[in-house]
C-alpha cells in the first residue's frame, strides 16, 4: 500500500471517550452519502425517506378524520369537496402502502441490521442496494407529481374499469408504483443471497436470529409476488395510454382479471408489511425478557409459511366481486390456514415472557402494543375470511378498522418498536426511555380510540371510502376523529424524543439491552466494515453469558 | 472489551487508506481487483451473482405470466379470434427469429466458455455475434411490426376492422423506427475509424462488434421486408413495400446493399401465392393458412371477431408479449455491450467470468420465452 500518507490511529475503546471511526464519521460530504455502497447509510437515508413518506400520509390521514368531523349532508357545506375527499384518502393509502409500509422495515431497518446479524460486510451486491434506493426516490418523485398535477382518486387498488376512465394521474401513479415495485424487488434479491451466500463460518440456517428468518420469508414474497403488481400496473398504464382493453369492459376485457392481478401482489404484499415486523417483536420479546426465544424452530418455520400460505389466498379480497361459488369457498378455507402459523408466534411470544426478567423499556410497550393491538387485527380478520359475515362486512369500516390494526398497530408500532430498539446502534445515542415510554402510551390509546369505533361503524353499515354518513353515526366518527389527533400527538412526541436523543443523547453502549445477537458485539455505531473477520457465532438468544456492566451502563458478552 | 470484538487496528487502517485512495472499500491486501471487498472468495461472489441472477430471473418470469394467464384466458375465452388473427402474423418471419435467438444462444453460451479458458478475441467475437443477433431479431421484428400497423392491426381501441378489400395506411412508420438505429450505427462507425486511427486494440475490439451490431440491425430490416415484400409481391401492398424499400435505400451507406424487392426470387414468389399472407382476413372458420386459397375468395371478413374488443384485444397482448420482450432484447444487448469492454479490457478469467455467465443466463431466458412466444402467437390453427 504505497499510498500511505498519513497514519490513521488504532480505533480507541468505547471507554477512553476519545474520538473513535464508525460508519457515520468514515467520510463526509453529500456524494458520501449519495453515492454510497454502505448498507447502514443506504438504511438510514431510506430510514428518512419512509419517516418523510409516513409524515405525508399520516397528514392526508388527518385531513379524512378532521373532514369527517362532521356528517356533510351537504357537500357545498363540507370542509373537503367530495372530489377533493376522493384524492386525500387515495394519496393517504397509496403512500402508506407503496411508499412507507412496504420500504419500513425491510429496507430501513433490514438493510441496516442484516448484515450485522448476520456477521458480514455488506449485503451481496451493493451497488443494486443502492440502486433499489433511488428506485424508491423514483418513485417518490412520481407519487409527488400525481400530488402537484391531477390527483388520483381511484382509490390505492385502482380498481378498473374506473380507473380507465379516470381523468387523473393514474400513468404517473402506476408508473410509481411500478419502480417501486422494482426497488422492493431488488431490496428482497439483494437478502435472499445475502442469507444464502455470505453466512460466516458457524452462522448455520437455525442459528439466525428470527429477524433474519422474518426478512428472508419477506424477501421470498417480494421476489415472487412484486413482478406480477408490475406487469398489472403498466398493462393498467398502457390501457389507458393505447386503449388496449384487456381490462376494459367496453374491449371485452375483463376488469374482475385485473382485481385477480392486482391481489395476487397485494395480499402476499400484506405479509411484505406484516412478517418483518412479528420478526422484530420476535427480537424484542426474548432481549427485554432477558430469556431465550421461546419455540425458536417454530416461529422460524411459521414464518415460511406465511410466506407460502399468503400466495393462496388472494381471492378473499373479491368474495363479492362475482367469483364462484366453490372458488370462494376455497379462497375462505384457505385463508384460515394463515391464522394458524400467525398464533404459533403469538402464543410462542407470550411462553417468552413468561417466567423472563421482563424489562419495561420503550421498546418493550411498544412490542407488547403490538401484540394486543395484532391480536385484535388478526382476530377480526377472521370474519372477514368467513364467507356469510363478509357479505356483510366488505367495504365497509369494519374493513377499515381491521387492516389498520394489523397493518399501523402491528407494522408501525413493531417498526417504532424496533426502532427505539436499534437507535442506539444505529446514532449512538440513547434516548429518553421515560419520554419513550409516554409516547407509547399516547400512541396505544390514541390508536384504539380511532379503530375500535370503526369496528362498530362497519358493523352498523357505514360504507369505506364515503364522504358522508348519516347524523347517527355522528358521534363514533367525532370519537374516531380526536383518536387521530391523540394518535398523532403520540407519534409526535415519538418522533421529539428520537430527535432530542440525536442532540442530548447520552453516548450508547455497546449492548443498552443486553442482546446477544451479532449487531451488539459491534459498537454502537457500528464501525464502516462491521466486521474485518468473520464474528464466533453463538446462539442468538442464549443470555447465559451477558452481564451487565455498571461503568458503561450497558452489558457485555463474557468470555468463557 | 474493545469497540468491536472481531476488529483488529491493522486492517481497520488497511480500510481506511484504501477507501481514501481510490473510492472503493477494497480493504483487504490479499483481495485482488475482480474480488469485491465484502466477499471472502471468487466461489463466494461467483454464487452470490449466479443465485442473484436465478432470483431475477424468477421474477422475469413472473413479469411475463401476467401477460400469459391474459393469454389464457381470452384464449380460452375466444379461440376463434385467436385462430383469425394469428393468420396475420408472419410465421416465416417469426421462425427466422426464433432461428436467429437460438444461434445467438449457442454462441452466447460459447461466449461463457471462451471466458473461462481466456480465449479474450473469440469471448468478443462470440459477444458481438450475439449482439448482431439481437439487432437482426429486432430490424426483422420493425419490419413486422411497421407492416401491421400499416395494416390497421393495433392494439385495443385502435384496432382498424380488415375489410375485404384491404385497408392501407400510407403512413411510413419503418423510417422514424429507424432513426435512432441509423443514428447509433453512424456513431459506432465513427468510433470504429477513430479506435483505427488511434490504432488502439482495446477501441477496436469495442468499436467492431458495435458496428457490426448496427449493420445487422439493417440488414434484419433488409431480410423482412425481402421476405413480407415476397409474400406481397403482385397484390395491393406492394407500394407499401416499395415505399419501405425506398426509405431503406436512403441506409444504404451503413449497409451498402441494394437490394430491390420488386424483383424477389422466384422461389420466395411462388411461396408467397400459396400463402394467404398477412392482411388477408379469414373464412368463417378460420383462415386455412397452409391451403392455397385465393385470399381474395376466401376472405369475407368475420364481423364477430373482426371488432376492436375482440381482435383487437389479441394484438393488445401480441404488443404487449412481443413489446416487453423486446425491451427485454433491448437490455440484453446494453449489458452484452458492456461485457464487451470489459471483454476488450481481458478482464475475465477462470475465476472470474460471473458477469458473462449471468448475462448468459439472462439471454437464455430472453431466449426462452420467445421459444414460447413463437408458437402460441405464430402457430395458432
Amino acid at each position: 500500500m504505497s499510498a500511505v500518507t498519513t497514519p490513521i490511529t488504532a480505533p480507541t475503546t468505547t471507554h477512553d471517550g476519545a474520538t473513535e471511526h464508525h460508519y457515520l464519521n468514515h467520510s463526509s460530504g453529500f456524494l458520501s452519502w449519495a453515492l454510497t455502497l454502505d448498507h447502514k447509510r443506504i438504511g438510514m437515508m431510506y430510514l428518512a425517506g419512509i419517516l418523510f413518506a409516513f409524515f405525508l400520509g399520516g397528514v392526508f390521514a388527518l385531513a379524512i378524520r378532521i373532514h369527517l368531523w362532521n356528517p356533510n349532508q351537504d357537500p357545498d357545506a363540507a370542509w373537503l369537496t367530495n372530489a377533493t375527499y376522493n384524492r386525500v384518502f387515495t394519496l393517504h393509502g397509496a403512500i402508506m402502502v407503496f411508499l412507507f409500509i412496504i420500504p419500513s422495515i425491510p429496507a430501513a431497518l433490514g438493510n441496516f441490521l442484516l448484515p450485522i446479524m448476520l456477521g458480514t460486510k455488506d449485503v451481496a451486491f451493493p451497488r443494486l442496494n443502492l440502486g433499489s434506493f433511488y428506485l424508491w426516490i423514483t418513485g417518490l418523485i412520481f407519487f409527488a407529481y400525481t400530488l402537484f398535477s391531477t390527483q388520483i382518486d381511484t382509490g390505492w387498488t385502482f380498481y378498473t374499469p374506473y380507473s380507465i376512465e379516470a381523468k387523473s394521474a393514474v400513468e404517473a401513479a402506476t408508473l410509481g408504483v411500478f419502480i417501486l415495485g422494482f426497488s422492493s424487488i431488488f431490496t428482497g434479491l439483494n437478502f435472499i443471497v445475502t442469507i444464502n451466500t455470505m453466512r460466516p463460518p458457524g452462522m448455520s440456517w437455525f442459528k439466525m436470529p428470527l429477524f433474519l428468518w422474518a426478512l428472508y420469508a419477506t424477501s421470498i414474497i417480494q421476489v415472487l409476488a412484486t413482478p406480477v403488481l408490475g406487469i398489472t400496473v403498466l398493462l393498467l398504464a398502457l390501457e389507458r395510454t393505447f386503449g388496449i382493453g384487456i381490462f376494459d369492459p367496453s374491449l371485452n376485457g375483463d376488469p374482475v382479471t385485473f382485481q385477480h392481478f392486482f391481489w395476487f401482489y397485494s395480499h402476499p404484499a400484506v405479509y411484505i408489511m406484516i412478517l418483518p415486523a412479528m420478526g422484530i417483536i420476535s427480537e424484542l420479546m426474548s432481549v427485554h425478557s432477558h430469556k431465550g426465544i421461546f419455540g425458536y424452530r417454530m416461529i422460524a418455520y411459521s414464518s415460511i409459511a406465511i410466506a407460502l400460505f399468503g400466495f393462496l389466498v388472494w381471492g378473499h379480497h373479491m368474495f363479492t366481486s362475482g367469483m364462484a361459488d366453490v372458488t370462494t369457498i376455497v379462497f375462505s378455507a384457505l385463508t384460515f390456514t394463515v391464522s394458524i402459523p400467525s398464533a404459533i408466534k403469538v402464543f410462542n411470544w407470550l411462553g417468552t415472557m413468561y417466567q423472563g426478567t421482563v424489562a419495561l423499556n420503550t421498546p418493550m410497550i411498544y412490542a407488547l402494543a403490538f401484540i394486543f393491538l395484532f391480536t385484535i387485527g388478526g382476530l377480526t380478520g377472521l370474519f372477514l375470511g368467513a364467507l356469510a359475515t363478509d357479505m356483510h362486512l366488505h367495504d365497509t369500516y369494519f374493513v377499515v378498522a381491521h387492516f389498520h390494526y394489523v397493518m399501523m398497530g402491528g407494522t408501525l408500532v413493531a417498526f417504532l418498536g424496533g426502532l427505539f430498539h436499534w437507535w442506539p446502534k444505529m446514532t449512538g445515542k440513547m434516548f429518553n426511555d421515560p419520554m419513550g415510554i409516554v409516547s407509547a402510551a399516547i400512541v396505544f390509546v390514541g390508536f384504539n380510540l380511532t379503530f375500535l369505533p370503526q369496528f362498530v361503524l362497519g358493523t352498523r353499515g357505514m360504507p369505506r371510502r364515503y364522504a358522508s354518513y348519516v347524523p347517527e353515526f355522528q358521534s363514533l366518527h367525532q370519537l374516531s376523529t380526536v383518536g387521530a389527533c391523540i394518535l398523532g400527538f403520540g407519534l409526535l412526541v415519538a418522533g421529539l424524543v428520537l430527535l432530542h436523543s440525536l442532540f442530548y443523547g447520552k453516548k450508547a453502549p455497546m449492548n443498552p439491552w443486553g442482546g446477544a445477537t451479532l449487531e451488539w458485539e459491534c459498537s454502537s455505531p457500528p464501525p464502516h466494515d462491521n466486521f474485518s473477520h468473520p464474528p464466533a457465532v453463538g446462539d442468538p438468544y442464549d443470555f447465559a453469558n451477558v452481564e451487565y456492566d455498571g461503568k458503561t451502563g450497558g452489558y457485555y458478552k463474557k468470555k468463557k | 472489551m474493545g469497540r468491536c470484538a472481531f476488529q483488529d487496528p491493522i486492517s481497520e487502517n488497511m480500510t481506511e487508506v484504501a477507501a481514501h485512495t481510490d473510492g472503493h472499500d477494497h480493504g483487504h491486501h490479499d483481495h485482488p481487483s475482480w474480488l469485491a471487498h465484502h466477499f471472502d472468495d471468487a466461489e463466494q461472489q461467483f454464487d452470490s451473482g449466479k443465485l442473484g441472477m436465478w432470483l431475477f430471473l424468477v421474477t422475469e418470469i413472473l413479469f411475463f405470466s401476467g401477460m400469459f394467464c391474459a393469454y389464457v384466458l381470452y384464449r380460452n375465452r375466444n379461440p376463434e379470434v385467436f385462430e383469425f388473427c394469428s393468420a396475420f402474423l408472419n410465421e416465416k418471419l417469426g421462425a427466422i427469429n426464433t432461428g436467429v435467438l437460438l444461434f445467438s444462444s449457442l454462441t452466447m453460451a460459447w461466449a461463457v466458455r471462451a471466458s473461462q479458458l481466456k480465449q479474450h478475441k473469440l469471448l468478443v467475437g462470440m459477444l458481438g455475434a450475439t449482439l448482431g443477433c439481437a439487432a437482426i431479431f429486432l430490424g426483422v421484428k420493425s419490419v413486422e411490426y411497421t407492416h401491421k400497423w400499416s395494416l390497421g392491426l393495433l392494439p385495443g381501441r385502435m384496432y382498424v376492422a380488415q375489410m375485404e378489400n384491404g385497408y392501407h395506411s400510407d403512413v411510413d412508420y419503418l423510417t422514424p423506427l429507424c432513426i435512432a438505429p441509423a443514428v447509433l450505427t453512424v456513431l459506432f462507425a465513427l468510433y470504429y475509424v477513430y479506435s483505427l486511427v488511434i490504432a488502439s486494440k482495446f477501441h477496436q475490439r469495442v468499436a467492431g462488434p458495435l458496428l457490426v451490431a448496427g449493420l445487422c440491425f439493417f440488414g434484419g430490416i433488409y431480410l423482412g421486408q425481402f421476405i413480407e415484400g415476397g409474400e406481397h409481391h403482385g397484390d395491393s401492398h406492394g407500394a407499401h413495400a416499395d415505399a419501405g424499400h425506398g426509405e431503406h435505400a436512403s441506409h444504404d451507406e451503413e449497409h451498402a446493399k441494394e437490394a430491390g424487392s420488386e424483383t424477389p426470387a422466384p422461389a420466395e414468389a411462388s411461396a408467397a401465392s400459396s400463402d394467404t399472407g398477412v392482411a388477408l382476413v379469414s373464412t368463417s372458420s378460420g383462415p386455412l393458412h397452409d391451403v392455397a386459397v385465393d385470399p381474395k375468395e376466401a376472405a369475407i371478413p368475420n364481423a364477430e371477431v373482426n371488432n376492436q374488443g375482440m381482435a383487437g384485444l389479441f394484438f393488445s397482448i401480441y404488443y404487449c408479449m412481443t413489446g416487453v420482450h423486446a425491451v427485454h432484447i433491448i437490455g440484453g444487448m446494453l449489458v452484452i455491450s458492456w461485457l464487451i469492454v470489459k471483454a476488450a479490457r481481458e478482464e475475465f478469467h477462470s475465476k472470474y467470468y460471473g458477469p458473462v455467465d449471468n448475462v448468459g443466463l439472462y439471454w437464455h431466458l430472453v431466449d426462452f420465452i420467445w421459444i414460447y412466444l413463437f408458437p402460441l402467437l405464430y402457430l395458432i390453427t
